[in-house]
């Protein structure tokens, strides 16, 4: 996790807010770093973790969180993470036409149309086992990491499908189990031609849902070495604020974490 | 195929391979052409293109698909080509000669400027290997030769292309060629795939701007990146960008790969009467690079880089404005 992140979301995995739906969204650019810090916090608040790791492989996630100081393969030994490699499964959906019950997450692959069912059912499933893990122990509140939501997009799922599927994760997780959701999108620029049923609609209809939404996208100047882009965090109101907040950082990644510094005080320009 | 006002684009997505990761420190896999990767662990293979004779039909990502494909003819991988214009029999002939060279050593650069460069992985050497020089050069391994030099003008000879295990695949076949792709010696397989998207494909992706399956193409890339993880391959997808009229579909394929690279062609279009690009033939754009194990990955100084043809070699090289732009700060 980043130690400057959660001084700006002012949580810490002793105390975070619970309830919370958190959008990590990206345009042009690539916030998946901010999903390795949400993995990596929850795990260490001692949190029961679902992860949907729907485009990379449990082997790359392991890697990244290692350097982060934590180890995946262990929580899920444990039984604190349930990992669902999306990858990795579908190739049993589609080449071997596998219709067993652990394939039914993946029923979109052969019915996109039909919907998410048995995907929330999957994430439902995983998110109030009870928490016998590992020598008796049993772990905070369940939360819910998807990366990336947007991908089903490139699958055939309509876009309401999707918002039926994170609603019903809301209520379950949020709601239900005062637990958190973390959901990566990916979104195309604001004028890319298709958008009625993409990724745009798909990020407008999240952002009505969540209480956190982290933008990431590009320098509006151009690419630049050392900044890698800006990260835009929007508080919806609450109990502790009144009104709406949004505030701008500039960010460089590095090999073991991520800097934030307010615009124009970043050290290559300083 | 007519080109449009903007050029003749190809873009090229390259899947790498699977984060293959040393179990202990004895057990390395050892597959010649290809070497880990000191930052993440990650197995690398060469591209073929090191740092691309013109055919006047071609576009430039045929060949940059060429080089690759020469590559693992040279690295004694195995090659899977698949096409649906061009018969795959066809491009495997036009493949480009190897540089044979005894002396490895003047192939290696010099100069670094970055101690850990020798660890990039390959695809990103077609980004920005120039570091601060005009021209690219790469760095060899000293015991391992990985990446070779090609000479574009003289193609490969066919003993040593007929060495090469190569299955391919060719859309217009009434029946596609059934091939075994297990090996009891663990190798690397290359995959070829030659314009996807394209209308030969039977896809409508290139003839409307709302095609009724335009995820059957993206499900696919899907379902071939699964398979690359899960495997010891590389694929490399030439698609013809510029007959893709929906560029949300066009980002999505993006997304779906891990490198990807655009190449505009100047031909047919204003640019190719612009000074400032009177010397090369094309831009070059690096549209995603890949993160795979790691947070943040080897970052150019410079997305803007431009190509050129010559007679014998495919150079790519900082273009005239980034020069001149970095000049001015």
């Amino acid at each position: 996790m980043f130690p400057e992140l959660n001084s700006i979301l002012n949580s810490t995995p002793d105390s975070f807010k619970s309830s919370d739906f958190i959008l990590v969204s990206d345009r042009r650019a690539d916030a998946s770093f901010l999903i390795h810090h949400h993995l990596s916090f929850y795990l260490r608040a001692g949190c029961k973790v679902c992860f949907l790791g729907l485009v990379q492989s449990f082997s790359h996630y392991s890697a990244v969180s290692q350097r982060l100081g934590v180890s995946l393969a262990q929580a899920r030994e444990k039984g604190q993470l349930v990992f669902f490699e999306g990858l990795k499964n579908s190739i049993g959906v589609i080449l071997q036409e596998d219709t067993s019950q652990e394939t039914q997450p993946l029923s979109y692959l052969r019915t996109p149309g039909a919907g998410l069912e048995g995907l929330f059912r999957f994430v439902e499933r995983s998110v109030r086992q009870s928490g016998d893990g590992y020598a008796g122990e049993s772990w905070g509140p369940p939360v819910l990491l998807i990366d990336d939501l947007s991908v089903l997009l490139s699958l055939g799922v309509s876009v309401g499908a999707i918002l039926d599927f994170t609603l019903y994760c809301q209520a379950a997780v949020c709601s239900e189990l005062q637990g958190n959701v973390v959901i990566l999108v990916r979104c195309e620029e604001e004028d890319a031609d298709d958008d009625e049923e993409g990724s745009n609609l798909l990020q407008r209809g999240l952002v009505h849902q969540c209480n956190l939404a982290l933008h990431v996208e590009g320098l509006p100047t151009g690419y630049c070495r050392d900044i890698h882009g800006q990260m835009e965090v929007w508080w919806r109101q609450g109990e502790e604020t009144i009104y709406n907040q949004r505030k701008i950082f500039h960010f460089k990644v590095h090999d073991k974490g991520a800097s934030f510094f307010a615009r124009g005080t970043s050290s290559a320009v300083l | 195929m007519a080109a449009p006002v903007r050029g003749m684009a190809g873009s090229i997505s390259i899947g790498n391979t699977t984060s293959f990761q040393k179990k202990t420190r004895s057990k390395l896999v050892s597959i010649p052409g290809t070497r880990p990767s000191v930052q993440n662990g990650q197995l690398l293979v060469s591209s073929g293109y090191n740092s691309l004779e013109e055919d006047r039909y071609d576009s430039y990502s045929r060949m940059l698909l060429k080089y690759f494909l020469a590559e693992g003819v040279v690295c004694g991988h195995e090659l899977f080509l698949a096409s649906a214009r061009d018969h795959p029999d066809q491009i495997m002939q036009e493949l480009p000669s190897p540089i044979v060279d005894d002396v490895a050593g003047m192939k290696i650069s010099e100069g670094q400027s970055q101690p850990s460069d020798p660890e990039n992985p390959d695809t990103m050497k077609i980004a920005w290997r120039y570091q601060n020089q005009p021209k690219v050069q790469i760095a060899l391994a000293s015991s391992v030769r990985f990446g070779h030099y090609y000479d574009v003008s003289k193609t490969m000879e066919p003993e040593l292309r007929q060495a090469a295990k190569c299955h391919s695949f060719y859309q217009l076949q009434e029946t596609p060629c059934q091939a075994t792709l297990q090996s009891k010696v663990r190798n690397v397989l290359r995959l070829g795939l030659h314009s996807l998207g394209s209308v030969l494909w039977g896809d409508d992706v290139c003839c409307k701007d709302n095609p009724a399956h335009c995820h059957a193409l993206t499900t696919f890339l899907y379902i071939l990146r699964g398979l690359l993880r899960t495997s010891l391959s590389v694929a490399m997808v030439t698609v013809p960008s510029h007959l893709i009229q929906n560029r949300a579909v066009m980002g999505r394929i993006i997304r779906l790969s891990d490198t990807a690279i655009a190449l505009e062609s100047f031909k047919g279009s204003e640019k190719e009467t612009n000074p400032l690009y009177k010397d090369y033939h094309g831009l070059l754009h690096v549209r995603q690079l890949p993160r795979l194990n790691c947070l943040s990955c080897e970052v150019p100084d410079t997305k803007d880089l431009a190509f050129k043809l010559k007679r014998k070699q495919f150079t790519i090289e900082r273009s005239r404005s980034a020069q001149w732009s970095a000049s001015f700060c």
